[in-house]
């Protein structure tokens, strides 16, 4: 037994604008018996402001596949078709108060007929045709890696299950999960990456002041003053303001005509390699 | 809401009255333990043994020793066929059906997994068996046939005094799962060869969480739940004495009332399918209907979904089954009628009515009322319907 809204119950009990529109504006046919679900969604579109000022369907399916319809149909009735292209299964199953997990199927159904529809107003077929790259993944239901992938993207799907209840794929005889699995991990790699890169540049410009500092404390213990030691020199953090490091030169380094050049050279670089390109350093005297 | 018109007896039953009567004591002031020493608890055995005196009789089998109480129908299919795999280890060939309830494909699954080879035998288009197949698929491997008596949505009952033969001539052994026909139909099996059969409690007016594993003596067996010497030391675990009780008194009401089921049950069951295949189009009766339990009907309605079928019975207080993707639990629609072949334009919208002693004819009369509106209605809203008709 399902648990559904109200709202699903009432659609269900009272299906909003079942039918077919004569010499319809715009069709939307998807799915199939054999899928288990199918609809056909017909429009009126006025032609000058481009307004659904009527649509009707006809659906095969469980309860949620026909609330699911009749809420699109209710959804999109006064839009502009512009508008209208914008609509999401989730804005479906809001409309519904939600749907259970392994229905979201049916929003996605409605989802693709509106989809369909407004391609066919624009002069495509009334019915879903596969575009050049798309791939049948799942056998069983025709779903295609495309359509997979973008319910993972709309609907920020992490497992093989939750594709199965959004797209059915994977829901037959289950040979196709692997691949899924492949599809989700393809996607959120790419999606990791992209976040890294994001949040890397930003990274920096958060260290706080005193990250800051010890960090300059630190490379200068570590890659500066063991060079100068060598020599007989010597150097001393004095005080840091935002991006120029105050050093004082100790030992020989004092008043060693080259000690300008070690400033620059020895310094400075490393802070800029090992901290931020915008390092100045000045000589304390 | 209103009384329910409940025809889904094949899923479940009403615990019936007397079962639950006679249940009671032993839920509250006879709690012993009937292992026990002591008379408060081992004066408990003898309705124990009663129990399984009326099981054995409604079975007609010869020996109440032949009677072992398990926790469900699930528990006597997964022991009787790993039981039979313990004492044959150096087997490894399993012959089942396609059309078999989860409680033995998943298992038989899950063998072909551990190193088992099995063979699935195909059903026709009446979800009726050709036994030259099973004839055919055995060899020299082959350590167990498993084959259920009636099926759970269809009622097609199999010719398992047939197949006994078969597995006796051959030296096999032969394990049923009768879950659906004991109870519905008579039973003789002092004169049936089968070896073990499966049967569960709630399927016929006892409560959930009963059921009970038939072995012929003489048959090799091996325990499934290892622990104590329950059961003759076939089946670890104190006693469920209240629901064996309930299954003890629910066989004997079964064996009473098998003369109503086989004639006023099936006689409702008729009306209603006949009727509905009367008043409405585009239907198919699913299921050979010369083998057959007297209170199944399986009636695939075209061009419209299963769920939304039994969603608006239930607004109207009756309750059936479906075999449609939508209540399968899983996406794909029912493996039965799958294997039976039918179009799925039929599989999709098919539905199971399964009656029992307790409905009566008003009720039958007012389903064949109610229906039609309702798949007219769901064929109104179906896109499929115009093409057609």
């Amino acid at each position: 037994m399902w648990d559904y809204t109200d709202k699903v119950k009432e659609l269900f009990k009272n299906p909003r604008n079942v039918g077919e529109i004569e010499n319809p504006d715009a069709v939307g046919e998807v799915g199939s018996i054999i899928c288990g679900d199918a609809l056909r969604l017909t429009l009126r579109i006025d032609k000058k402001t481009e307004k659904i000022t009527e649509a009707k369907f006809k659906t095969f399916g469980c309860a949620s596949a026909i609330a699911s319809s009749s809420a699109l149909t209710e959804m999109i009735k006064g839009m502009t078709v512009e508008q209208a292209a914008k609509i999401t299964n989730q804005d479906i199953a809001d409309y519904l108060g939600g749907l259970p997990e392994e229905k979201m199927h049916c929003s996605v159904m409605g989802m693709e007929a509106l989809e369909v529809a407004i391609a066919n107003y624009r002069g495509a077929p009334a019915k879903k045709t596969m575009v050049g790259q798309e791939r049948i993944v799942c056998k069983c239901f025709s779903v295609t890696d495309q359509k997979i992938i973008r319910a993972i993207k709309e609907n920020n799907l992490k497992t093989v299950e939750e594709v199965t209840h959004y797209t059915k794929a994977g829901g037959g005889c289950g040979k196709c999960k692997p691949e899924i699995q492949k599809l989700l991990n393809e996607f959120w790699d790419k999606e990791e990456t992209k976040i890294i890169q994001h949040q890397e540049a930003p990274q920096k410009k958060k260290v706080t002041n005193l990250e800051r500092i010890s960090l300059i404390k630190e490379t200068m213990e570590r890659e500066i003053r063991p060079q100068l030691k060598a020599d007989g020199g010597d150097v001393e953090l004095i005080d840091v303001d935002r991006n120029k490091v105050y050093v004082k030169f100790l030992g020989v380094c004092l008043g060693c005509p080259a000690a300008g050049v070690t400033l620059k050279e020895l310094v400075e670089a490393k802070l800029k390699e090992f901290i931020d390109a915008e390092i100045i350093v000045e000589e304390v005297k | 809401m209103t009384k329910v018109i409940y025809l889904d007896n094949n899923a479940t039953t009403a615990v019936a009255l007397e079962v639950f009567e006679a249940m009671k004591p032993f839920l509250t002031e006879e709690y012993g333990n009937p292992s026990s020493m002591h008379t408060f608890g081992g004066k408990i055995r003898k309705n124990i043994d009663a129990s399984r005196q009326a099981v054995c009789d409604l079975l007609g089998a010869n020996d109440p020793s032949e009677i072992i109480f398990t926790s469900c129908g699930t528990e006597s299919d997964n022991t009787a066929i790993i039981g039979t795999l313990r004492s044959y280890p150096e087997k490894k060939h399993i012959i089942t059906t396609k059309v078999e309830h989860p409680a033995v494909l998943s298992l038989a699954r899950y063998l072909e997994t551990q190193g088992y080879r099995l063979t699935y035998l195909d059903v026709d288009e009446g979800g009726m068996l050709d036994l030259n197949e099973l004839k055919s698929a055995i060899d020299n491997d082959t350590v167990l046939i498993s084959i259920m008596h009636a099926n759970n949505e269809t009622g097609v009952i199999f010719p398992i005094e047939e197949i006994a033969e078969i597995a006796r001539m051959r030296n096999i052994a032969f394990h049923t799962d009768a879950v659906q026909s004991v109870g519905k139909i008579p039973f003789k099996l002092n004169q049936i060869p089968i070896d073990i059969l499966s049967l569960s409690g709630h399927k016929l007016h006892a409560p959930k969480g009963i059921g009970a594993l038939y072995v012929r003596k003489g048959t090799k067996f091996s325990p499934f739940l290892i622990g104590g010497h329950q059961e003759l030391n076939r089946r670890g675990g104190t006693e469920n004495v209240a629901s064996i009780v309930g299954l003890g008194v629910a066989c004997e009401l079964a064996k009473r009332n098998l003369e109503d089921e086989n004639t006023r049950v099936r006689k409702l069951r008729d009306k209603l399918e006949n009727a509905i295949v009367e008043k409405i189009s585009n239907v198919r009766v699913n299921g050979n209907k010369n083998s057959r339990l007297p209170n199944t009907s399986n009636i695939g309605f075209e061009f419209i979904e299963g769920e939304s079928i039994l969603l608006k019975l239930d607004e109207k207080g009756i309750a059936a089954s479906s075999g449609s993707a939508c209540t399968s639990g899983s996406l794909m629609p029912s493996h039965v009628l799958r294997a039976m072949g039918i179009p799925f334009t039929f599989i999709q919208g098919s539905i199971r009515f399964s009656l029992s002693c307790y409905n009566k004819e008003e009720e039958i009369d007012q389903v064949i009322e109610w229906l039609p509106a309702i798949i007219k209605n769901l064929r109104d809203i179906s896109p499929f319907t115009n093409k057609k008709s």
